[in-house]
């Protein structure tokens, strides 16, 4: 399986869903909703998903972007499923630890950690 | 040490002009030595500032306009943001780290603003944001 969106590369690891971000930033408005209804067309027909988003490359990401993982989350839940976040960079992490997103979120060190704890 | 270096711009909402804006104070932040950590946190901090006013303070503002001003120098960087619309109150802004609102997916500019810059200050009505960034907070 391979779908790749503009600005998303999203592929299959056995039953998981993985889904790479390809830009540094991500900021821009317009391209936060084009993610969300990407991803979220890409869940819509899924039952019980197993999602794991990996921010290699992020370097920077705004709190809209932030909303966008938290509707992905929800939606994720509301399927049965499971969401896992990877690969986030040590000043990425430190947003997601002041907004105390990381409560919210099951975060892995690295892709292989977190498709081990989805397996 | 070069001077300070000042900037202003006139924002309407292109994504383009707040790279521009975005650009233009990591070069002069760059210039005075700022490092990493202080440039991730002024650019972060300014997305949600210049966003928020674009997008949520004019919003009921046709043809608004943001007005930018900034300075930077060897010690501190300050960020002037002006939006055209009625205001707001910033404590009414329901906290997003309580639990009950971690689900709640809008919300956060303002506390990361607050986290990331050394001043944050919005005077009244709340249409007029007023950031300092010292260089002694980060690198």
């Amino acid at each position: 399986m391979a779908n790749d969106s503009s600005r998303l590369r999203i592929s299959a690891v056995n039953d998981v869903v993985r889904i790479d971000f390809v830009d540094r930033d991500i900021l821009d408005e317009a391209t936060i909703r084009q993610i969300g209804q990407d991803i979220q067309r890409k869940l819509e027909p899924m039952t019980a998903p197993k999602v794991l988003m990996c921010f290699g490359v992020v370097e920077h990401l705004s709190s809209a972007a932030l909303g966008t993982l938290i509707t992905v989350n929800s939606l994720v839940k509301k399927k049965g499923g499971t969401l896992r976040l990877a690969e986030i960079r040590p000043e990425i992490l430190e947003v997601f630890y002041i907004t105390k997103l990381n409560k919210h979120f099951s975060i892995d060190e690295s892709a292989e950690a977190a498709l081990k704890a989805l397996a | 040490m070069p001077a300070r270096i000042e900037g202003h711009a006139i924002l309407r909402g292109p994504r383009a002009e707040i790279d521009a804006s975005q650009t233009a104070v990591e070069q002069a932040m760059a210039q005075h030595g700022y490092g990493r950590e202080a440039l991730f946190a002024v650019r972060l901090a300014l997305e949600e500032a210049l966003v928020n006013a674009i997008r949520h303070g004019n919003r009921h503002v046709p043809d608004g306009q943001v007005d930018f001003r900034w300075s930077v120098d060897g010690d501190e960087a300050r960020f002037d943001v002006r939006d055209q619309g009625e205001g707001f109150d910033p404590d009414a802004v329901p906290d997003p780290t309580d639990d009950d609102n971690l689900e709640i997916p809008s919300g956060r500019g303002i506390m990361l603003m607050k986290a990331y810059m050394s001043e944050v200050e919005y005077r009244d009505p709340g249409n007029h944001l007023a950031m300092v960034y010292r260089k002694s907070k980060g690198a």
